[in-house]
């Protein structure tokens, strides 16, 4: 028997289809069954009232690590999952770098396996080259036909370019994206902050964004001779938006995408060595992170993630050049997206595709929009109210959170996977 | 109220950024009364009795360790010496629960110095006593900054409004950062100098000017800071040769006749004789004030163990 569920009361945002009417929507099992000004319900349909708050798909996060296999003391399936379902995320695409690595449909089917019983939707987003060492290109050819067409060597950079020349002729013949780290091994190495005066001060190794925006001219060059599908993990300087915009302008088949901290924070974040500031690659000046919110509102940045990476406390508890980079982010990446909805940096609708079907369109998922028939991944949230991230009351075992104390307005308020409820807010 | 008295702000000394011009004069003043002490026969003082100083060096450090044990001592604090090759941090050990051990044992005061910079600064979070930051990474090392301000000041008779040039391997120096922050809080023109790939960048931000080329740069200085140059720090290529660094940016008598007559030549050591100096030069006692740099560490140094541990020793009374 069909269980139906009408959520009543609510303004419905589909980004996609640019919707934004007071109504209502019913699904009807994993589905979504219809959605409009007033809905026909069956009378067993079980009612939700949403008291007039937002309801959009859910979130679709591209770039998330997890502690399972190999580290599970930093994170497991389970938490990822909570964490997940408490932002309104109802995917999250996993990177490769697991113990083992994943870089075969063996370890792909194994993280199936893991994840079945999690309250999201796990994706594999498999490894580019073996055990991500930038040397032989893994299956890409078998894990495409198997529905996995989005590689990644996460926070390694692909720097041989003979090899990437190969890697995006070989991929586009079977409709893969490569998605690659920006990062210029050499002119990275040793670093652990933006280059410029404020390393200077603090006497730390810079990182200059010639480290980025070097790798991604490159792999545009390569691309004008095989138009892969290319997606440049995060942007985080305005040479690198210049950059993605006019190779999206000349035809080119690419995307790029940003995390919360380098659009909400600069680095000047970092002030007394805070480790839960390091990030790869690292916090940026304030006219950077201007440029990124203009490269949003814009259209050249289309995807929004958090870059959920949890550390164990070992790890960020050392001087800053020793510590790991990364930080959570699963359950700020809404509430800090939505400020720049608040500060009036861009349209409520615009904000969301950058959360939702853009991210779903480039990883070829079902949902992120709302359209009769396609999974009822729902998000439903409080537009406005304000609160305080508070990391002790986060779900995620670890909390490097850059963002600890920081006021944010709007709050997931329920999340929904496959129809069914994984998250609701206690005040 | 007279300065033997005067209390101090800040319970560490972890760098020189953020203090202010009437605290640094406040240290300096105090340490000419240090140097005095120091000149006679009898140089010990039982200001610290009964107090405990950790002397804890994770990167190796002859005269900087040196010149803290001896101020401790000379103040009449119980001096321990912690050195890192045989020690638990060799073993693994993290900084915070190495500071949390040496902090269960209840010294006074902790001189720390670190490889990485701001791990003084995450140490002395952990403890309760005061620390002093002997050098961390490319950051600061504060004592050395005030002990080449109390040099000049006593040559000079003053720091307003004297030209110092800094000159060398600023990239990696945490002496030249902490100079150029205390140079510029007591009124000086500071200038840097050196080849472009180790002058770092934005450094101009802080407050200098900089140069390229030597002969310019020393141009009616007062006062020339040569820097060691710090090829253990150094990863690859920042210059191609040791003779064309010392043919370019050595100090010798000609680049020297560009300064001022009388302008002083300070070294932090330890000295690479004909690599950013010449043998002469540095033994010049008429010009060079190398060796008075050294009395003057252990004044500045007993200067910061007394002023930090006033309002502890005030508590006591």
């Amino acid at each position: 028997m069909s269980k139906y569920v009408l959520y009543k009361n609510t303004r419905l945002l589909d980004p996609k289809s640019g919707l934004d009417i007071k109504g209502e929507l019913l699904t009807k099992d994993n589905l979504i069954a219809d959605f409009g000004d007033t809905v026909k319900a069956p009378e067993k349909a079980e009612v939700i009232d949403c008291n007039g708050q937002c309801l959009c798909p859910g979130l679709i996060d591209m770039r998330v690590f997890v502690g399972i296999p190999g580290a599970d003391y930093k994170d497991t399936i389970e938490n990822t999952g909570e964490a997940a379902a408490a932002g309104g995320v109802t995917t999250v695409c996993v990177q490769p770098n697991t113990d083992p690595i994943i870089d075969s449909i063996a370890h792909i089917e194994y993280l199936a396996i893991r994840a079945k019983n999690a309250l999201v939707n796990f994706v594999a987003m498999p490894a580019v080259t073996k055990q991500l060492q930038g040397k032989e290109m893994t299956e890409i050819g078998l894990m495409s036909n198997a529905g996995y067409q989005a590689f990644t060597d996460c926070s390694s950079t692909i720097d041989n370019a003979a090899l990437m020349s190969r890697i995006f002729k070989y991929a586009a013949a079977f409709d893969a994206m490569v998605v690659q780290h920006l990062a210029e091994p050499t002119l990275s190495k040793n670093g652990c902050m933006n280059a410029g005066d404020l390393a200077t001060r603090m006497g730390l190794p810079g990182i200059p964004t010639a480290a980025e925006t070097l790798v991604l001219e490159r792999d545009v060059r390569l691309l004008k001779a095989s138009n892969c599908a290319y997606h440049a993990s995060q942007i985080t300087c305005s040479d690198s938006i210049e950059v993605v915009k006019n190779a999206k302008k000349s035809g080119l088949n690419i995307t790029a995408g940003v995390a919360t901290p380098h659009a909400s924070l600069n680095e000047y974040a970092i002030e007394d060595y805070r480790t839960f500031t390091k990030l790869s690659p690292p916090l940026r000046s304030e006219e950077d992170r201007v440029a990124v919110i203009k490269a949003l509102k814009d259209g050249v940045i289309d995807v929004i993630v958090s870059g959920h990476d949890p550390e164990d406390p070992e790890s960020k508890r050392v001087p800053y050049e020793q510590a790991e980079a990364g930080v959570i982010g699963l359950e700020t990446l809404f509430s800090v997206s939505l400020e720049m909805y608040h500060n009036g940096s861009i349209e409520l609708l615009e904000l969301l595709a950058k959360l939702t079907c853009n991210p779903a369109k480039i990883m070829k998922l079902p949902g992120g929009v709302l359209e009769v028939g396609t999974p009822a991944d729902l998000c439903i949230f409080d537009l406005n109210s304000p609160h305080r991230i508070e990391p002790e009351k986060m779900v995620s075992i670890t909390k490097n959170t850059p963002f600890d104390g920081r006021p944010v307005q709007g709050r997931v308020t329920k999340t929904v996977v496959g129809g069914v409820s994984v998250f609701e807010y206690v005040a | 109220m007279p300065l033997e008295n005067a209390s101090f702000p800040h319970t560490h000394l972890l760098g020189i950024e953020g203090l202010k011009e009437d605290e640094i004069t406040q240290i300096l003043d105090v340490a000419d009364q240090y140097v005095k002490q120091n000149r006679r026969t009898n140089k010990k003082k039982d200001l610290l009795g009964g107090l405990t100083q950790i002397n804890l060096f994770f990167e190796n450090s002859t005269r900087t360790r040196m010149s803290f044990e001896l101020a401790g001592k000379r103040l009449g604090a119980d001096v321990i010496n912690m050195s890192t090759s045989s020690s638990s941090i060799k073993k693994g050990e993290t900084l915070i629960d190495t500071a949390s051990t040496l902090n269960a044992m209840r010294p006074d005061l902790l001189v720390v110095r670190h490889g990485s910079s701001g791990a003084v600064k995450l140490l002395s979070r952990k403890v309760d006593c005061a620390v002093l930051n002997a050098g961390d990474g490319k950051h600061e090392h504060p004592t050395q900054a005030l002990l080449d301000a109390l040099t000049i000041r006593r040559r000079k008779k003053r720091i307003e409004r004297l030209t110092v040039a800094i000159c060398g391997d600023v990239l990696h120096s945490r002496v030249a950062r902490s100079n150029i922050h205390l140079l510029n809080i007591m009124g000086a023109r500071v200038r840097v100098i050196g080849p472009p790939t180790l002058i770092p960048s934005g450094v101009e931000k802080m407050g200098v000017e900089v140069f390229y080329n030597m002969e310019e740069g020393l141009k009616d200085c007062d006062i020339i800071m040569m820097l060691r140059l710090q090829t253990e720090r150094m990863h690859g290529g920042y210059f191609p040769t040791v003779s064309e660094y010392f043919s370019l940016y050595g100090l010798d008598y000609e680049k020297l006749s560009h300064a001022k007559e009388d302008a002083l030549i300070m070294h932090p050591g330890p000295m690479n004789r004909g690599v950013e100096i010449d043998a002469a030069v540095a033994d010049d006692l008429t010009r060079s004030a190398i060796q008075e740099q050294v009395e003057m560490g252990v004044a500045v140094r007993m200067a910061c163990l007394d002023i930090l541990t006033r309002s502890k020793r005030g508590d006591q009374k």
